[in-house]
């Protein structure tokens, strides 16, 4: 049997840190690197008498999440004491929320695949919950013979944990879905999404089953904190879980930790070693109730969602799905997109945004990604990168030519601001030559010097007549107009 | 001058007839004499309560003095005081000096009230006799045979033999009118949320309240004014204006002071169970409180007979996960020797706690466990929110309860202690009142047999801590049984 005879079936557990400037339940710093146990206060620590004390902000983010995905924000919600013990945990219990989570439901729509193609397609992730807990700190096992170090820094570091529904059906869509989320929880500024730092992280609860027929039993693969693990981790478990029923074995409920090195998931505790929590509400927290007006002022100050950016880009501007797709695929790009259209006072009918959109998800993504910089300080602004796209635009220069004034301003050459590359284009002559009369000496000049391929072009090779163009476009050092060679070239030949 | 009131005593300070250090350095002498037969202090702060008498001789000089200025007190050892070693009775806190204050003592620090010491306590809050202190039981000061109640037993008993004249104490299921009863003196807990529990180390968190422990309702009120406040830091701390509490005590005197007091009288707490000789004692009373204008009324609390169970579910379960912290990590008792970290973790907490808070512990954990926890706590919390409404309903019809505080008068140091049920049963007038977050207070109001204090407990509504005090107050400006001092004492 192969894989296809088998549906996957992942649902995502996502740990965001929220990017407050103090814990959730503490007055110390949340700044990530300082030297250990630093930022750690009494309440951190779990002192003998300490109480927590929620913080306001880390609601505040709860909810803007909750009203990004359409979700229910609870108007009353609840602690509750997730209780274990573990070195990093000073209390041996960490506050989290049960049974009453703070948001309810919701959903995230993804685009999985490349392109606009046939295989390209969108799909609408329920969410089951959010729910606010605080981090817990971490054990250092390397630098101590014998011992072990811990660092509670990062103890009582505000978190919220977005559970989807088992909706994924492949390690593409997970992916998809991993990267929405990242982008959405970046985009109304609740997390930083720093992946190394560990502010964005991710459990993938996985199981395969016949199509239509009941779940299977699912394994949880713990703390993925890149989209290529989280991609290759799913892909060796379903493979390990489809081999493992073939072969007349079942899969047994476990937890599961993914080898970067090995490419492969370990069982890290089965089913019968799962703690029991002993969840109960935490006597120290009132209910956290949130007034229909905090969350109508959320909602009120909440900036222009991915989701509805896209569907403007495609109905005002006539950008393709995935072009609306990949130009909000990050809070930066979009922002980067959207101050070009400024600049260039894009008006709907005009070409501006969707050559605006090659090129931003073009040559300025190739040479930002070949210079490892991000779009945020890219070296050409999107003032500039307005100029340039306008004068394409207007046929003032070729896409050919824009290239060399798009190096030119990427080198830091012909000022700021959008008449930059109007200056480039000046100082160094790049003018498109559309006038016909300076065209045409141009055109018999090559084809006297190029009888050869004048004949081959008549004996009925197209070729040939590329190659007379390609000579057409050298005179003029690239500032013909290519349309108007082709027409004239044309022209000349059939006369 | 150990048998001052609190207005006595400021009267002196003020007056310049005693200095703070100089009342300080009597009732450590006190203490340095006495307290060996009576082991109410876990740690005495000689060179501290100096300290802090000189700062509040100069604030007398500068005229600076608050009510409590320069007033001696002692904190139960459930307090974190700065600097100086916070116990909780137990030996996993033996070494534990704290780094902060509780928002009591820097409360009661800023009001330049001196404290003396930490008072001994059953560990961790967990008892009603004081027999389960790492530090061995604090002796009631009437008969040093027998225990002064818990688990405030140590604050309690100190007051009783004036080694300091009033001290702060606990009040989860009665560890402060307990003991208050059993020891002849006058403890208050007031509504749940009006002490902050920031420092308080914790026991059941949703339970545990603040108390003051006086000779008088009247010292209780001075105390309990500097005490209680919002304390931001303490989500469960009540945002309310501050309160004098003694206010309706300066209403002149008159022949009958509480006319037109309703006092409700629980069936429940008059039952089987009561001693003859408590029963005796709080029946005089009641009519003494009668002789005063108060009617009395038939009351009624029916699911009263259940706040035991109810509470040995909610109270060892919120204990259970209160203290995980005690793990030997980060302060506190840790093994010597351990294998690995769950070795780690299985001797440095057997070897801390003792036995009731084991027993407490493993209860918890069990009620809070998968497939017990609808069964056991769930339940539990419906019968809390049952008595609570029966509180209400009683409530309707008086304006405060009044009832025996507790079933016997102290008993012998180890009669109980091979038997946590009657141990346990010996809370049974105080802890619905816990459970219902309400306000309560004993005061003494006779003997039983073998010259032993007997209390009568006072519960009113939310926040009638000023009219409680001033019910007692009443009480206590008509009879003198509040006056009675131990030999010890004399």
């Amino acid at each position: 049997m192969s894989r296809n005879d088998w549906e996957v079936v992942i649902g995502l557990e996502v740990h965001a840190q929220l990017n407050t400037a103090s814990k959730i339940f503490s007055a110390a710093s949340t700044a990530f690197g300082a030297e250990p146990n630093v930022q750690a206060s009494a309440v951190d620590i779990a002192l003998p008498g300490v109480l927590p004390v929620l913080n306001g902000g880390a609601v505040e983010r709860a909810i803007r999440f909750g009203v990004a995905i359409g979700a229910t924000v609870a108007p009353k919600s609840v602690f509750a004491r997730k209780n274990y013990f573990y070195p990093d945990l000073p209390k041996g219990y960490q506050i989290s929320q049960f049974e009453l989570p703070v948001v309810q439901g919701g959903t995230i729509t993804i685009r999985v695949g490349d392109g606009d193609g046939d295989k390209a397609y969108e799909k609408t992730v329920q969410l089951t919950r959010a729910h606010l807990e605080e981090d817990a700190g971490k054990s250092l096992h390397e630098d101590f013979h014998g011992m072990s170090g811990i660092d509670l820094n990062r103890a009582g570091t505000p978190l919220l944990e977005i559970v989807s529904e088992p909706d994924m059906r492949s390690s593409a869509e997970a992916v998809a879905y991993a990267r929405a989320l990242h982008a959405l929880v970046r985009w109304i500024d609740i997390c930083d999404g720093n992946m190394q730092e560990g502010s964005f992280r991710c459990d993938a609860n996985v199981s395969v089953r016949r199509p239509g027929g009941p779940l299977g039993t699912r394994r949880e693969i713990k703390n993925l904190n890149s989209f290529r693990f989280l991609q290759q981790a799913i892909d060796f478990e379903v493979q390990w879980q489809i081999d493992t029923i073939e072969d007349g074995g079942r899969i047994q409920q476990a937890t599961v930790l993914f080898d970067p090195d090995t490419g492969e998931t370990r069982m890290m505790r089965s089913k019968e070693d799962a703690h029991d929590y002993r969840y109960f509400p935490d006597p120290d927290l009132l209910p956290l109730v949130i007034s229909p007006e905090w969350i109508a002022r959320v909602r009120s100050e909440m900036p222009e969602l991915p989701g509805a950016m896209k569907a403007r880009l495609v109905d005002d501007y006539g950008l393709s799905a995935y072009d609306a797709a990949s130009l909000t695929a990050s809070k930066e790009i979009a922002a980067y997109y959207q101050a070009m259209l400024a600049a260039a006072d894009a008006k709907p009918g005009s070409q501006v945004p969707k050559l605006g959109a090659n090129w931003v998800m073009g040559e300025l993504a190739a040479q930002l990604n070949r210079a490892e910089r991000d779009i945020g300080d890219s070296p050409v602004a999107s003032a500039q990168l307005a100029g340039l796209v306008q004068r394409i635009a207007d046929g003032t220069i070729s896409n050919n030519i824009a290239r060399k004034v798009f190096a030119a301003l990427w080198n830091g050459e012909g000022g700021t601001g959008p008449d930059a590359a109007d200056r480039i284009i000046e100082a160094q002559g790049l003018r498109q030559v559309n006038d016909s009369s300076a065209l045409e000496p141009l055109i018999d000049e090559v084809l006297a010097a190029n009888q050869k391929s004048v004949d081959e072009f008549r004996a009925g090779k197209e070729k040939a007549f590329n190659a007379l163009v390609g000579q057409v476009m050298k005179a003029s050092r690239g500032k013909a107009n290519p349309a108007q060679v082709n027409e004239l070239l044309k022209r000349k030949l059939e006369a | 001058m150990i048998n001052a009131s609190l207005t006595e005593l400021r009267a002196a300070l003020d007056a310049g007839k005693i200095s703070s250090v100089e009342l300080a350095t009597l009732f450590l002498d006190r203490i340095e004499r006495l307290d060996p037969a009576l082991n109410t202090f876990i740690t005495v702060d000689r060179d501290g309560a100096l300290a802090a008498a000189r700062a509040a001789d100069a604030r007398l000089a500068a005229g600076d003095a608050g009510p409590l200025t320069g007033i001696p007190l002692a904190h139960k050892d459930v307090f974190c005081t700065e600097g100086v070693l916070t116990t909780c009775g137990s030996k996993m806190l033996a070494n534990f000096i704290s780094p902060y204050d509780a928002h009591v003592v820097s409360l009661l620090k800023a009001a330049g009230a001196v404290s003396l010491g930490k008072t001994n306590m059953d560990e961790f809050a967990m008892g009603s006799s004081n027999e389960n202190s790492h530090f061995g039981p604090a002796k009631n000061p009437w008969d040093t045979t027998r225990i002064p109640g818990g688990s405030s037993g140590g604050s309690a008993a100190a007051v009783a033999a004036r080694l300091v004249p009033i001290a702060t104490g606990t009040d989860t299921g009665g560890s402060v009118r307990q003991p208050a009863a059993l020891t002849g003196v006058t403890g208050i807990k007031p509504t749940y949320g009006v002490v902050s529990r920031y420092g308080m180390i914790a026991y059941a968190s949703s339970l545990d309240q603040g108390g003051a422990f006086g000779a008088s309702a009247a010292d209780c009120g001075q105390l309990l004014t500097a005490m209680a406040g919002f304390d931001p830091r303490d989500s469960t701390s009540l945002e309310r204006p501050a309160e004098d509490y003694s206010r309706e005590l300066a209403a002149p005197a008159a022949a009958r002071p509480l006319a037109g007091l309703r006092i409700g009288l629980p069936k429940e707490f008059f039952g089987a169970g009561m001693a003859d000789d408590v029963r005796a004692a709080v029946e005089a009373a009641l009519d003494g409180y009668r002789a005063l204008g108060a009617t009395t009324v038939d009351v009624s609390l029916p699911n009263a007979q259940l706040a035991i169970p109810a509470y040995y579910v909610i109270a060892p379960a919120e204990a259970s996960s209160n203290l995980s912290r005690f793990d030997g990590v980060r302060y506190g008792h840790r093994a010597a020797d351990y294998r690995d970290l769950a070795e780690m973790y299985s001797k440095s907490r057997a070897e801390g706690f003792g036995a009731e808070v084991k027993r407490r512990i493993l209860v918890g954990t069990y009620v809070l466990s998968h497939g017990y926890y609808d069964a056991y706590y769930l339940q539990a919390q419906k019968l809390r929110r049952l008595i609570a409404q029966d509180f209400q309903a009683a409530l309707a019809d008086c304006d405060v309860i009044a009832g025996p505080t507790s079933p016997t008068t102290a008993w012998a140091i180890g009669e109980k202690s091979d038997d946590p049920v009657q141990m346990y049963l010996s809370d049974i007038y105080t802890i619905a009142v816990n459970l219902a977050g309400l306000p309560g207070l004993s005061h003494p109001c006779g003997f039983g047999a073998g010259e032993l204090p007997v209390g009568l407990q006072l519960v009113g509504d939310y926040f009638s801590e000023a009219r409680l005090l001033n019910v007692a107050h009443r009480f206590q400006q008509a009879s003198d049984w509040h006056l009675r001092r131990p030999a010890i004492a004399a």
